[in-house]
């Protein structure tokens, strides 16, 4: 199938061809849309089972596992029954699945906090700190990674080529725990500008946030370095130097709509890391976040707690990955055609 | 379609592809041996130095002590030292488990009918969409936080890339002519897989082993950073660098050294990944070795065009709107030169051919011409005159040049932006440089698509490129190199990327619109047919030089001199026929035509 032919046909068929384009869009959009939510669909019902089934992998009994070796049968009885272990298979799934749409996750065996208590008083900040590194990632990464491309691409230099490989290189082995104890022991320790801990406010989020964006703000610089470098040799640009326009309007009209595009597609990726480093990050500065949260419950085993942050989690990355694609075939419709024909 | 580019393209690919190791490879291949060296014997030597503890507690950097010492006055630099080993040893089993695993999946649907192969594409994309830490975290609350855990969560995390590697290698290498040619041939299926699937494959199998070695060891360094990975007493990095993170307010180094390591680790694989995807790529070299090819027995022909050259030096030169003297051509820092002092002309309303194989130098001379050289090139030349601007080599290309000249590019479906409208394109140049107001603009861009023959003009302004079919985009190219008017069009082979049945079309538009305008045209081709039918006059290009110029009278009378001339018309001879045809059909009213 020929994405040119397609469309041309279509409208030519049509006295008013506008209309028809219209809704040959419309069409493509939902199908694309559909597609995208199947396969979030999918996500979360793999997460949905996945959770479910952990309590019923662990090695062993779950429960004593919980209360420890010195507990007496009795209790390791009574953390059966809270757990639902003695009811059958398919009633437990049932409570589970029936808990999940009425908020129900079920209680800590530690604080004994209802899960989605915690998870709503934790979530915000894990939030904050993963958009903070979303920032992080688009304010340096996207005009690093345009600035270096057009300045090679005007003069070629090795000085200007090989000073930024070092530097994207070192950054982007770095680890967001590394880059996160870096900056602890820089700006925290010996200048004082920010505090050790991460503390309160903005302020707190600071450190953390550039820990978890350095490293992809690196990746992201190359990955549009390179993209800008390619797109700068196409024909169109040629056909757009041949307007002989200024090189701002030459970059904001003609390369930067290419660069986001191809840009964001590879960038997905990132996003999702993203999440995973905040969940480490939050444990460099000792944040009360999802992340220092899952690791405390997997040392304690309280399982309740468990399942419903990596629930949230894996949730959150899905939606992200949603997030992307929506945004990919706004900006570049081309992709709807593929989406529909995958 | 002649044979001389034919033997040219030969000539270059049996230049010696070599395969030769980047410094990059080598530096990443040594700093992996020092680390493997480390794996081995540091346990070995310091083993129990990193275990005993003394007096000095949490103490900075010294002489005995490097990086410090930790809350039992152990040596950090040494423990650090002695953790290489079961760093490495984790971040290799997990790597194993990631290629035999994903290679084991992708390999099963690779052999698995169409319907499976659909489901598994489908599960590995779900596999993929969760993120690595969220399987290791899963996993670890299942079997508890431990080094054996964590490996084999993360093994299986970052399996489905292999999987999707392998799978889409295969799909794509099983389909070629080499491997269709192998079963024809009834070579057995298990010997096709190894000796034509696997070399092909083997080597960004390779690239992408490095990069989740050096993954892996930094993503299980982190899991047993926050406590889920390796657990006392024994060490890793991970481990060494969350109590150093625990005592920083007394010595900060005690951090550092892991970190360090971690970071040079993933470097190092990053430098041996680069370094395998150099070498992979033989391609990469063999174009270099193109690059330089020598113009070797050009040395007389060289001088024969110089003197011509010369001789049209002296013709009068009032009425061209494209003059050209002693042009040369050449990389910035290169020495082969690409277009060797060539002169020629174009007047008011003439179309003039420049004719030429693929390399012979004409697409640079029209962009030189265009001033649209990429900053790598550089050129010289006694004169460039364009559509009345005078043009010193370096200077600034005046804005009004846009609007003097016109250009035409090869490819339709690559030289309209695919990002933007249609609209917003066509009128761009008139809107910054005349400052016409949008409705104008876009009003003045319909009557252009119109006069282009582009159908439904009003509907293609809202398109974007991709929604045109090839034909249709290079009117519409043609209808943007015409919204200003320009003294001068430059179409560097605007027919190439077309249907032959669309290629008649094009060519009598820009001919037909040349005529009516009073615009001078400059048509670059290899088609000497093509040219011959629709331009006044004719320049043919051999390796940069221009050997021949001919009145398109004298063409077809094929009273030519330079033996490559004679070579491209017998070349064409098998075309003549439709040359004839066509010239035939653009001296009558053509068909379709008649029928519009």
């Amino acid at each position: 199938m020929t994405i040119a032919v397609v469309p041309e046909r279509a409208t030519d068929a049509f006295t008013d061809g506008s209309s028809a384009a219209r809704r040959e869009s419309a069409r493509l959009w939902i199908g694309y849309l559909l597609g995208r939510l199947a396969g979030l669909v999918g996500v979360v019902l793999v997460l949905v089972i996945i959770t479910f089934l952990l309590v019923k992998l662990v090695p062993g009994d779950p429960a004593r596992t919980i209360v420890g070796l010195s507990a007496t049968p009795e209790q390791v009885e009574i953390v059966r029954d809270r757990l639902g272990l003695n009811d059958p298979f398919f009633v437990q799934a049932w409570h589970y699945v029936s808990g999940l749409f009425t908020g129900d996750l079920g209680r800590s065996f530690v604080t004994q906090q209802h899960i989605i208590e915690m998870i709503g008083q934790r979530l915000p900040l894990t939030a904050s700190v993963a958009l903070g590194g979303l920032l992080v990632v688009l304010v340096i990464g996207f005009p690093i990674g345009i600035g270096i491309a057009m300045l090679e691409h005007r003069k070629r230099s090795r000085a200007v080529s090989g000073s930024y490989n070092t530097v994207v290189g070192i950054l982007g082995a770095m680890p967001e725990y590394i880059t996160g104890t870096v900056l602890v022991i820089v700006f925290a320790l010996t200048l004082q500008w920010f505090p050790v801990q991460g503390g309160q406010g903005l302020h707190g989020l600071v450190l953390p946030a550039l820990a978890v964006g350095l490293a992809p703000a690196a990746a992201l610089s190359r990955i549009v370095r390179n993209e800008t470098r390619t797109i700068l040799s196409k024909e169109y640009i040629a056909t757009a130097r041949s307007k002989r326009i200024s090189s701002a309007r030459l970059l904001l009209g003609h390369v930067l709509p290419n660069v986001a595009t191809s840009a964001l597609t590879m960038g997905g990726i990132l996003l999702v890391a993203l999440l995973g480093g905040t969940v480490i990050v939050e444990n460099v500065f000792n944040l009360p976040g999802l992340g220092t949260q899952i690791v405390q419950s997997i040392l304690a085993s309280d399982y309740p707690a468990i399942q419903g942050i990596i629930l949230t989690l894996g949730v959150l990355a899905a939606l992200v990955n949603l997030a992307i694609d929506v945004v990919l075939g706004l900006l570049d419709p081309r992709i709807l055609m593929k989406g529909a024909a995958a | 379609m002649t044979s001389v580019p034919a033997t040219a393209a030969i000539a270059i690919s049996r230049a010696t592809p070599r395969r030769r190791i980047s410094p990059t490879l080598v530096v990443g291949l040594i700093g992996m041996t020092i680390l493997l060296l480390l794996a081995i014997f540091a346990p070995m030597l310091w083993g129990r130095a990193a275990l005993e503890g003394s007096a000095a507690l949490r103490e900075g950097p010294s002489a005995a002590h490097w990086f410090g010492t930790d809350s039992q006055g152990r040596d950090v630099l040494l423990r650090t030292l002695v953790a290489t080993r079961l760093t490495l040893l984790m971040g290799i089993a997990a790597t194993v488990i990631s290629v035999v695993l994903g290679g084991l999946v992708g390999g099963l649907l690779i052999v698995s009918g169409y319907r499976l192969r659909w489901v598994g594409g489908r599960f590995i994309d779900l596999w993929l969409a969760l993120p690595p830490i969220l399987v290791a975290l899963i996993m670890t609350a299942i079997f508890g936080p431990n080094a054996v855990t964590v490996l084999v969560a993360i093994g299986i995390a970052f399996s489905p890339q292999f999987a999707r590697l392998t799978n889409n290698l295969a799909a794509s290498i099983g389909t070629r002519d080499f491997v269709t040619t192998a079963h024809l041939l009834g070579v057995p299926p298990v010997r096709v897989f190894f000796r034509h699937i696997v070399p092909n494959i083997a080597s960004p199998v390779l690239v992408l082993t490095s990069v989740t070695l050096a993954t892996s060891i930094v993503t299980m360094s982190g899991l047993s950073f926050i406590g889920l990975g390796v657990q006392q007493p024994a060490i890793d990095w991970g481990q060494l660098l969350a109590s150093g993170l625990r005592d920083i307010y007394q010595n900060p180094s005690a951090a550092l050294a892991p970190a360090i390591f971690i970071v040079l680790t993933g470097l190092i694989a990053a430098l041996v990944g680069d370094g395998l995807v150099h070498l992979g790529e033989p391609r990469a070299t063999r174009i270099g070795a193109g690059h330089q090819a020598p113009g070797a027995g050009a040395s007389s022909d060289q001088r024969a065009a110089e003197l011509r050259a010369e001789r049209e030096g002296v013709e009068d030169a009032r009425d061209r709107v494209l003059d050209v003297r002693g042009l040369r051509v050449g990389l910035a820092h290169g020495s082969t030169p690409l277009v060797r002092g060539i002169s020629f002309f174009v007047d008011e309303g003439e179309i003039v051919g420049l004719v030429g194989e693929s390399g012979s130098g004409k697409s640079v001379t029209a962009m030189t011409a265009a001033r649209l050289l990429p900053p790598e090139l550089e050129w010289s030349a006694d004169r460039l005159t364009v559509a009345g601007h005078e043009f010193e080599p370096g200077g600034e290309v005046p804005a009004a040049f846009a609007l003097d000249l016109g250009v035409v590019f090869q490819d339709p479906s690559s030289c309209f932006n695919p990002a933007r409208k249609l609209g917003a394109q066509l009128t761009e140049a008139i809107r910054v440089h005349r400052k016409v107001g949008k409705l104008e603009a876009e009003r003045l861009a319909i009557e252009k698509l119109r006069e282009a023959r582009v159908t439904l003009p009003e509907l293609r302004m809202r398109q974007y490129p991709h929604e045109l079919s090839g034909g249709m985009r290079q009117r519409a190219m043609i209808a943007m190199a015409l919204m200003t008017m320009p003294r001068m069009l430059i179409a560097d082979e605007p027919t190439t990327a077309l249907d032959v049945t669309v290629q008649a079309d094009v060519l009598r538009l820009i001919q037909q619109i040349g005529t009516e305008h009073g615009m001078s045209v400059l048509l670059i081709s290899h088609d000497i047919d093509l040219v011959a039918a629709m331009c006044d006059r004719v320049y043919v290009m051999y390796r940069g030089e221009i050997i021949e110029h001919l009145t398109v009278q004298q063409l077809r009378d094929r009273e030519v001199s330079h033996p490559y001339t004679v070579k491209l018309l017998e070349a064409s001879a098998s075309t003549a026929l439709a040359g004839a045809v066509y010239r035939g059909s653009t001296a009558a009213t053509s068909i379709e035509e008649t029928f519009a």
